[in-house]
């Protein structure tokens, strides 16, 4: 019911959205080398569908590995931050001035490194989202209510089982904000990656198309990739939802 | 069961240089309660979190030491203000919360029969929040129970509950933990009145002794005797301020 309320309000939005394309299209009479309508687009996304299949599941496969492995390390390093201060006095400027630093701008050394293949770009997604979620999980791991923690050290709790079984849980709302900064994130980075140098996927297909003049191409990819995150951030959305209502009080 | 050790904690605290209380000594008689009352702010947290061996923030000059002579780490139990249920725990998963927090295999079996002493055992398999504030409390207690310390150290356990709620869990406490060293600290004369073997007024640093009714706790809440220490305990509080 109400899931249904969301997708047909979602439908409404795409449609208006798609009218109001269209309709930049015929005011303006803008060539369809510079804009093509929807329904170009939708017909070049159809008879082109096997090739954009074959590089949109390259760039979806980067998006998943990047992001499964960004956040296992995330969380291990936030775990690893609060289990040992030596590692925390390391880790804590770093992961704090990395989110001054212009990440997007070491693609290029990445690629030089790691080659145009998959590798360079699930690291890129990697690099991208690690410091936001370790920086959100070491947030949420130091922020345990003082009771709880005083609770386990009266009852003789190791460090280690104190982190796991009460950190950790209490941690949770805030690892499933850091998914939801990580999935939104994540695309550009896979699409970015390969803009610099790739022999596969969307962002590589894009630069292609862009470059002989398939405008309707380039926007059928970008509908690929766009559908994708939407469904990737609901699903982590959804998840982190599912997981907040299962580690912590519901309100009211 | 191992034969409860009074405490004693004697000494001064201080936060930075402003001081929180000068020296002082109080006693916790083995297998007795006693009651600790005061108003906020003069140092009642800090001083029962020095006996369990928690952070207080302050600095302290002094001891704490059991009539035994062997340490008091791991022979304590703690409850604080609030009831510090674990959220994505059921009651039988936060009731045995302290043996799988020490790596232990939880005992099961005891767990269910303390939960039902504390009459929640239609609830075991419920979450904290679907649960009353009484329920809580109970849920609390058992956690407590299941520890099996010989000392047990009550930081306003009941000061979040309704009267009703609040006099029946004084009962149930009461008659639980009844054998064992337990302090209390409350600012309700009503639980120092009902509860306590001695009872004492914390106020700017000393420590007075407060009189109690002849007969032995849980004592009735309609008593004469008990109305009557707790007004006077009423008494010496505002008269301290």
């Amino acid at each position: 019911m109400n899931a249904l309320m969301i997708l047909g309000r979602g439908a409404l939005i795409a449609a208006i959205g798609l009218l109001a394309w269209q309709a930049l299209v015929w005011l303006t009479g803008v060539p369809a080398f510079i804009l093509p309508g929807p329904v170009r687009v939708g017909e070049r996304l159809w008879e082109s569908r096997s090739l954009i299949a074959e590089h949109a599941w390259v760039t979806y496969a980067q998006i998943i590995m990047g992001l499964a492995l960004g956040v296992l390390l995330g969380i291990g390093t936030a775990l690893q931050m609060i289990l040992s201060p030596f590692y925390r006095s390391v880790m804590r400027p770093l992961v704090v001035f990395s989110q001054a630093i212009p990440i997007f701008a070491l693609a290029p050394v990445v690629t030089l490194w790691l080659g145009y293949g998959m590798a360079s770009k699930v690291l890129f997604v990697v690099l991208i989202i690690y410091f936001p979620i370790a920086s959100a999980c070491y947030d949420g791991l130091s922020r345990t209510p003082q009771g709880a923690l005083d609770l386990a050290r009266v009852m003789g709790a190791s460090r280690l089982r104190t982190t796991l079984r009460v950190r950790a849980p209490y941690a949770i709302p805030s690892l499933a904000s850091g998914l939801r900064l990580a999935v939104a994130a994540a695309p550009f980075a896979a699409v970015i990656g390969e803009w610099v140098g790739s022999s596969r996927g969307l962002g590589h297909m894009m630069l292609l198309a862009n470059g002989r003049g398939q405008t309707d191409l380039m926007f059928a990819c970008l509908i690929a990739l766009a559908a994708f995150t939407v469904v990737l951030y609901f699903a982590i959305d959804a998840l982190g939802d599912a997981l907040v209502a299962r580690f912590s009080e519901p309100l009211g | 069961m191992n034969a409860a050790p009074g405490l004693t904690i004697e000494g001064s605290a201080r936060f930075g240089a402003v001081q929180l209380f000068p020296k002082l000594r109080f006693e916790a008689a083995p297998g007795l309660w006693t009651s600790l009352l005061g108003p906020s702010g003069v140092g009642k947290t800090t001083l029962l979190r020095l006996i369990a061996g928690l952070d207080t923030g302050a600095i302290f000059d002094g001891q704490v030491s059991a009539s035994d002579g062997a340490p008091l780490e791991g022979r304590v139990a703690y409850m604080g203000q609030g009831d510090l249920l674990a959220p994505w725990l059921d009651v039988l998963g936060n009731v045995v919360l302290g043996a799988r927090l020490r790596g232990e295999a939880p005992d099961f079996a005891k767990a269910r029969e303390i939960i039902a002493r504390v009459g929640l055992a239609r609830h075991e398999r419920e979450r904290p929040f679907a649960l009353s504030g009484g329920q809580r409390q109970r849920a609390a207690l058992a956690r407590t129970l299941m520890e099996d310390r010989p000392v047990v150290l009550l930081d306003e356990p009941f000061s979040s509950l309704d009267a009703r709620t609040r006099t029946e869990m004084q009962e149930l406490a009461g008659e639980l933990l009844a054998g064992k060293t337990v302090a209390l600290i409350t600012h309700d004369p009503g639980d120092a009145a009902r509860l306590s073997h001695r009872a004492f007024l914390m106020n700017e640093g000393d420590l007075s002794e407060l009189a109690l009714p002849q007969s032995a706790p849980v004592r009735s809440y309609d008593d004469n005797e008990v109305i009557a220490a707790q007004a006077q305990m009423l008494r010496l509080l505002r008269s301290g301020s």
